[in-house]
């Protein structure tokens, strides 16, 4: 198994660019609302994009109390 | 659709890369001198590898119908060797006579070093003497948003045609200046290190068209020349037109790279076939 350096080493230009991918949604999706004139999007959409703010806290947790990836797939599971 | 590499580091790459690109639509690439993975010690590494892009490329690019041009520089990674750097230089006139080769590039910074930066300002001001187009490549990740202030600080302070500069890999937090500034500018697509297919659809949508350059790079590292493909998907995805698709990927490299006459590829028009037409 990997040590945490390796581990670090390995998935930390990824997971950049998966976080990167992440802002530019959010960007895009509040660039097309002001497109739109309007303060929020549908509200459909916009309980999709506070799932997606409530991920992005449990993902953010230094100490959780169950692993994130158990806790972010209980989430999704609301939808 | 007819699209063009306009940044594509095509030794690095394989004969199917060549063939799928063709199958794509892929109608030319030009390729910019690029670091070997390695530093060279000789100038002469360098004279060959200039040969090989600009002799020998365009040969393999031609059995699969594609146009292939070439730049030539000393990588900004192998800046740290004046010496190296000044000889080699003394050559690209005898380049800058051959019937592919656009300019000077990629020249850049990678960690702002005063060689490289005095490494960039020789081979612009080698470009402007000789009317060449200049390509520069800016830093990736960390070093990308000081890099790419350092490289307009040092165009800043030259004489330059800013139409005839494109910097190379900008991302959200470094196209505008560039842009403000006059330059051209370039996407450059990569799986993770760079920036993404959809991320540049963003960007497009953002700052428009002009002045934008699309391209995968694709060299010896984690890269895909697929990623322009998946790139123009999204954008017609997204519901922009056929025209405005080929404006972006074929018609802008048509427009910088034209400036300089070699590039003989004109931007097309999508029309339609009136019935009249159609049924003569």
């Amino acid at each position: 198994m990997l040590t945490p350096a390796q581990i670090s080493e390995t998935y930390f230009l990824e997971s950049r660019h998966q976080l990167l991918e992440i802002a530019a949604y959010l960007d895009r999706y509040d660039a097309a609302v002001a497109r739109d004139g309007g303060q929020s999007g549908p509200v459909d959409a916009e309980k999709k994009l506070a799932l997606i703010r409530q991920a992005l806290a449990i993902v953010a947790e230094t100490k959780p109390t169950q692993e994130r990836t158990v806790a972010l797939l209980e989430l999704f599971a609301r939808v | 659709m007819q699209i063009i590499q306009p940044h594509y580091h095509a030794i690095a790459r394989t004969a199917q890369d060549y063939e799928r690109m063709a199958m794509s639509g892929v109608v030319a690439v030009a390729e910019p001198a690029f670091w070997a993975g390695f530093d060279r010690l000789y100038p002469e590494t360098f004279l060959d590898y200039f040969r090989q892009i600009s002799e020998f490329e365009p040969t393999r690019a031609a059995q699969y119908g594609i146009r292939h041009f070439c730049w030539v520089a000393v990588n900004p990674k192998e800046a740290e060797n004046p010496t190296l750097t000044r000889e080699v230089l003394g050559h690209f006139p005898e380049f800058f006579a051959k019937p592919t080769v656009l300019g000077v590039g990629e020249t850049g910074l990678h960690k702002s070093t005063k060689n490289e930066c005095e490494s960039l300002e020789a081979h612009v001001e080698m470009a402007m003497k000789h009317g060449q187009l200049v390509l520069i490549h800016t830093p990736h990740l960390a070093d990308k948003a000081h890099g790419t202030r350092r490289v307009l600080e040092v165009l800043a302070g030259m004489n330059v045609d800013r139409e005839r500069i494109w910097i190379d890999h900008v991302e959200e937090q470094t196209i505008k200046p560039c842009l403000d500034a006059g330059y051209w500018v370039g996407f450059t697509l990569y799986p993770i290190t760079k920036c993404s297919p959809r991320r540049a659809v963003d960007m497009l949508e953002k700052y428009g068209r002009e002045r934008i350059l699309v391209n995968s790079s694709a060299d010896w590292g984690p890269s895909d020349p697929f990623t322009l493909q998946e790139c123009i998907l999204e954008y017609r995805r997204r519901g922009h037109s056929l025209q405005e698709a080929i404006e972006v990927f074929h018609n802008n490299p048509c427009r910088f790279l034209g400036q300089n006459p070699k590039f003989d590829i004109r931007p097309i028009r999508v029309e339609t076939i009136d019935d009249a037409v159609v049924h003569a």
